[in-house]
């Protein structure tokens, strides 16, 4: 029995499968080596990066909710400089591709970030984070304005010689007018969904859970509605579709593509279940044998309805 | 790092008090690298309510094979575990975080409050077999008498010099804050104190430290979602209250009490 086929492409990138890790849930891939094969992934998204160094938000930043959980962490990271240092030697050895997320203050930071990490060896596609909702004078206007969207997309690709995916923000409308104005700024693909915006308060002490007071809600209970947005903005564009939101197992994954998703991200399952990823990879290569399918494209956008 | 993810058989369940209990699993590869103040992730279903794992302080090892627990029920996930059996099986990742630093320490004073105590037991055992201390005095503290089993006799078991115990209700010991004993059973420097609680137990502590001149290690307890140092949901302010975060399961969860803000 030949090894199933579940290369995909993306951005004329070919992935050999369409398991990726979801920024800001697998650190910098070295993490969670202990317990994955890097290696076996389509690809690793690494944690959001700007041009300088970032604190984050104060304490408490998580809260578990039913099924999910609340974040505020603030786009915390060690900033463009360390990130080329100290971490990308140890990701262009991981075997599998690097996407880069990052995220900036302004166009300008956007265009350095793109032109930089252009020149940077090892990083196969940048993933654009115009939506966290964390910080207060972050990505939430671009992501949540079809306009902004657009010229932050542009602002990217016109410095940057990688192909750019556009991560959507769910706290819209409709996400669709935002994937086509990406779509129409130039990006190669989208991924969807962020987290969705949210709340819990300490009936007790009467007080909200996060420092942040609002933070990203994540994990399994997103899921339907992480679908049904995929599924909306499938329809909407043409650009590849990678879908993200509360995947824990294959089956979830197989939704997302039936839905029309080319990939997919694994984010919040990794800190439940650390080798969830690779197990994905490994469930989806037995549904495509088991159904004795050519390749794992025989299930993107394979939704019947009648 | 040995860290790894291990279905770990539960050999032993005890219920040391109505709420409190100890768990023994047979977890090799963990217990045979874990240093005291480490910590393991419990995963306490396989389904995703609740969804993160637990953070832990490893209680104990025995013999390179087993890891033991202590843990309070408090809510659903602590349900979870007190409701497992001998033979079944808990999902755990470990060993995390740096411990404790023991090395050097001729008098030592460990200083627990409720759960708190969890992580100072492997600490006492792994001293007082290796590092040979001219005293190891254990200070425990507890909102009821009730609240601490058998764990004073315990501690006794192995060789501590002194343990004395302060109880919120005044029920055993002394009637008041755990911390309120340091004065009465330290003399002058050089000592060394661990410590791990609530947070106000352990900021009179270390207050206690700073005006004796007693060096003092504290073990943290934050939320976390993954104990991996991915999520950077477990961060804490520097003394100085500047620069990047500290983060609990990396940095720690073990900590010199002068490098972390006392808030």
């Amino acid at each position: 029995m030949s090894e199933a086929d579940l290369r995909i492409t993306i951005g004329g990138l070919v992935f050999k499968n369409p398991v990726l890790t979801a920024s800001g849930t697998f650190g910098y891939g070295k993490e969670f080596a202990p317990y994955v094969n890097l290696h076996h992934l389509g690809g690793v998204v690494v944690k959001g990066i700007s041009l300088e160094p970032r604190r984050g938000n104060p304490p408490p930043r998580i809260v578990e909710t039913t099924g999910g959980m609340l974040n505020a962490i603030g786009l915390e990271n060690v900033g463009l400089d360390r990130f080329i240092t100290e971490k990308m030697p140890y990701l262009r050895g991981i075997g599998t591709r690097v996407i880069v997320n990052i995220l900036g203050d302004s166009l300008e930071e956007y265009q350095a970030l793109g032109q930089r990490l252009s020149e940077v060896e090892g990083i196969s596609a940048l993933e654009v984070n115009i939506s966290c909702p964390n910080v207060k004078k972050g990505g939430v206007a671009f992501g949540t304005d079809p306009t902004m969207a657009e010229a932050v997309t542009r602002a990217v690709c016109a410095h940057s010689t990688l192909p750019v995916i556009v991560k959507l923000s769910p706290n819209v409308t409709d996400i669709a007018q935002i994937a086509r104005a990406v779509e129409a700024g130039g990006a190669q693909a989208v991924s969807l969904i962020n987290t969705l915006l949210g709340m819990a308060i300490d009936a007790k002490s009467r007080r909200p859970r996060l420092a942040n007071i609002v933070g990203g809600l994540s994990g399994p209970a997103i899921k339907p509605i992480a679908l049904r947005m995929v599924w909306q903005v499938a329809q909407a564009v043409k650009i590849p579709v990678i879908g993200i939101g509360g995947i824990t197992t294959t089956e979830d994954a197989l939704e997302f593509l039936l839905a029309g998703a080319t990939a997919i991200e694994v984010g919040t399952a990794n800190f439940v279940n650390p080798r969830a990823s690779q197990e994905i990879v490994e469930g989806l290569a037995r549904y495509v044998t088991d159904n004795r399918l050519d390749g794992i494209d025989e299930v993107i956008g394979g939704l019947i309805l009648s | 790092m040995n860290q790894c993810e291990e279905q770990a058989e539960i050999v032993r369940q005890e219920q040391l008090t109505p709420e409190i209990f100890r768990l023994t699993l047979k977890a090799p590869e963990i217990a045979s690298t874990a240093k005291p103040g480490q910590f393991v992730m419990v995963r306490t279903t396989s389904c995703y309510d609740p969804l993160l794992r637990r953070p832990l302080s490893i209680h104990q090892t025995v013999g390179n094979q087993q890891v033991q627990l202590l843990y309070k029920v408090v809510g659903k996930g602590t349900r979870i575990l007190a409701a497992l059996t001998p033979g079944q099986k808990l999902n755990l990742t470990g060993p995390l975080g740096h411990g404790f630093d023991l090395a050097g320490h001729q008098a030592l004073c460990l200083v627990g409050g409720g759960m708190g105590i969890a992580p100072l037991y492997f600490l006492a055992k792994e001293i007082l077999r290796t590092a040979n201390p001219t005293k190891c005095i254990v200070l425990l503290g507890a909102r009821t008498a009730t609240e601490l089993g058998p764990l004073p006799q315990d501690f006794m078991d192995i060789g501590a010099t002194e343990t004395h115990i302060a109880t919120d209700d005044g029920s055993r010991g002394h009637h008041g804050f755990v911390a309120e004993l340091l004065p009465q059973h330290l003399g002058p420097s050089p000592w060394t104190v661990f410590t791990c609680g609530p947070h106000p137990m352990m900021k009179a502590v270390v207050g206690q430290c700073r005006q004796h001149g007693w060096q003092c290690q504290v073990s943290l307890e934050t939320m976390m979602a993954c104990g991996i140092s991915a999520c950077l949901g477990c961060a804490i302010p520097r003394a100085d209250l500047s620069g990047p975060y500290l983060h609990v399961c990396k940095d720690g969860p073990v900590f010199k009490a002068e490098e972390v803000a006392w808030l």
